[in-house]
């Protein structure tokens, strides 16, 4: 099951889907919204997402997780939208025949969310924003230097 | 031809839209489309800094060839989770 909604997140649901008599773990991660950054205050976070390419994406990671680990299932539910402080933005629930697999799979699986999927997040301060992990993308007073140059 | 291109995140937001259309020759590529596109938004990106393209919901690389209707989109770094 792959979920993208700006709807709140029920964990319950995910692992419900996974849930087999054939399995003997269901592991679950809950990534949720943190309220401070560096010592500053978030008041909120935005999710964007490219829907389509990011159900596409979640579902890859999903197979491919599936096939490394010899799994069953595993389910995966995304927030999009505006999501207060303290809910939960992802849901990735693991059935697994034993516990070792579904931990390792669970743990691969958010890794390869956070890389490969577009969705992106930024936090709301009191005092503004920012688009997170997007720090190489700051100009600097060389790149500013060199755009002013083309100019004139 | 003529390319639509969609904006997302930091991109939307430094170039003011979600979408603009780019007129390119017929036979560019990926890397062409982004020449194009530090050229028409200086500020969208540094230099030195690579824009990553998704064409038709995939990562493309570089030399990948465009087609007409083509759904192009450029991606600032992801942040889910």
């Amino acid at each position: 099951m792959i979920e993208l909604t700006p709807q709140i997140l029920d964990p319950e649901k995910f692992t419900s889907a996974v849930r087999r008599s054939t399995n003997g773990a269901i592991v679950t991660f809950l990534g949720t919204t943190r309220d401070n950054f560096e010592g500053k205050g978030v008041l909120t976070l935005e999710y964007e997402a490219f829907d389509e390419m990011a159900v596409k994406k979640l579902e890859e990671v999903r197979q491919e997780l599936m096939a490394e680990f010899g799994l069953d299932d595993v389910a995966i539910g995304h927030r999009t939208g505006t999501v207060a402080i303290g809910e939960i933005s992802l849901v990735v629930a693991v059935g697994s025949p034993h516990r070792k697999e579904g931990f390792y799979a669970c743990h691969k699986a958010v890794d390869r969310i956070k890389e490969v999927v577009p969705i992106w997040k930024k936090e709301v301060y009191a005092d503004g924003s920012r688009w997170v992990a997007c720090e190489d993308h700051e100009f600097t007073h060389e790149h500013e230097a060199a755009l002013q140059g083309g100019d004139g | 031809m003529e390319l639509t291109v969609r904006l997302f995140a930091l991109y939307r937001e430094r170039a003011g839209t979600k979408e603009f259309s780019l007129e390119l020759p017929v036979g560019s590529t990926v890397a062409d489309l982004t020449d194009a596109v530090r050229l028409r938004y200086p500020r969208l990106a540094p230099p030195d800094v690579k824009i990553v393209v998704a064409v038709n919901a995939d990562y493309a690389e570089p030399e990948d060839p465009l087609k007409p209707g083509d759904d192009v989109c450029l991606i600032p770094p992801v942040s889910g989770g």
